[in-house]
């Protein structure tokens, strides 16, 4: 029988310039929930955040607001099957999307001014605190960034852009010094 | 560049974030099959396009997500008011106070770069 390995779309994909850190993010289970979540709590293992870029959770179990009724689980720890609801739910929508995003870590000093190389928004430490997430632009894909520390970013985008925002994210990393 | 106040993110974002969506308030005729043809082309095809005071929607595309409507002024791009979509159409005498506190530099609801 034929053996295949896993391939990430990630893979190698580290990178580290004067004070900017990029290293891929393992994999993890995603969750996107719709609707009213509250039950969710307990499969998530803690509540859900009540405000739009808002988080809870830590350390690689997070639950991030992306929207009014919206929201992204993020767990390294636990399986597809421990974090989907069962078939029963009715006040909410779970869509597994573990194999739909990837994501790096980027990190340093200069994290921030790199990630500004291709996203508009205001990522300044008094404007984007830790715990902060949004989904916003990163050049032209779309991605949802949250901030795990003063200075280091997970930056998660589909996997078929993923390409293309490392791309960017080296660039961001080289010009973030000079 | 352009910031624009999403009434459900509660804050001034950049423009790259959001998407226009047309002209706001068209009401989807109850009997279509009723309609003349020109009548039918008139509500689908046609629309309005003043200089200054528009009512558009706006999407919130990389972003929440959300429609929703948006005064905007086309002589200046001041976004003079912004509201969640199914809000009832601002009165002319609103968009002239709009008017009139734009003319006034106050900042009043939406905002401009």
């Amino acid at each position: 029988m034929a053996k295949t390995a896993r391939a990430l779309p990630n893979e190698g994909q580290d990178f580290a310039a004067t004070g900017v850190t990029i290293t891929p993010c393992q994999p993890a289970t995603r969750v996107s929930l719709r609707g009213k979540v509250a039950n969710y709590a307990r499969i998530a293992g803690f509540k859900l955040p009540g405000e739009i870029n808002e988080t809870t959770g830590d350390k690689g179990c997070h639950a991030l607001m992306l929207g009014p009724d919206e929201w992204l689980v993020i767990n390294t720890k636990k399986t597809d099957a421990d974090l989907m609801p069962g078939p029963n739910v009715k006040a909410y929508t779970a869509t597994d999307i573990s194999h739909r995003n990837t994501g790096w870590t980027v990190s340093g000093p200069l994290a921030e001014t790199a990630l500004a190389v291709g996203c508009p928004r205001d990522l300044r430490l008094e404007a984007f605190p830790v715990g902060a997430c949004a989904r916003t632009i990163f050049g032209k894909a779309e991605v949802v960034l949250l901030r795990t520390s003063k200075t280091s970013f997970r930056v998660e985008c589909w996997r078929s852009f993923a390409p293309y925002t490392f791309g960017l994210l080296k660039e961001g990393a080289r010009d973030a010094a000079l | 560049m352009l910031l624009i106040h999403c009434p459900y993110c509660k804050s001034d974002l950049p423009e790259l974030e959001f998407a226009n969506a047309g002209e706001a308030h068209l009401v989807r005729p109850a009997d279509m099959s009723d309609m003349s043809d020109a009548d039918f082309a008139d509500y689908f095809f046609v629309r309005d396009n003043p200089k200054g005071v528009n009512l558009e929607r706006w999407r919130h595309a990389h972003g929440c997500g959300r429609f929703f409507n948006a005064v905007r002024d086309t002589v200046s791009d001041k976004f003079l008011k912004v509201y969640p979509a199914g809000e009832p159409r601002p009165s002319d005498a609103e968009v002239k106070a709009l008017l009139e506190a734009q003319a006034e530099g106050r900042k009043d609801g939406g905002s401009g770069a």
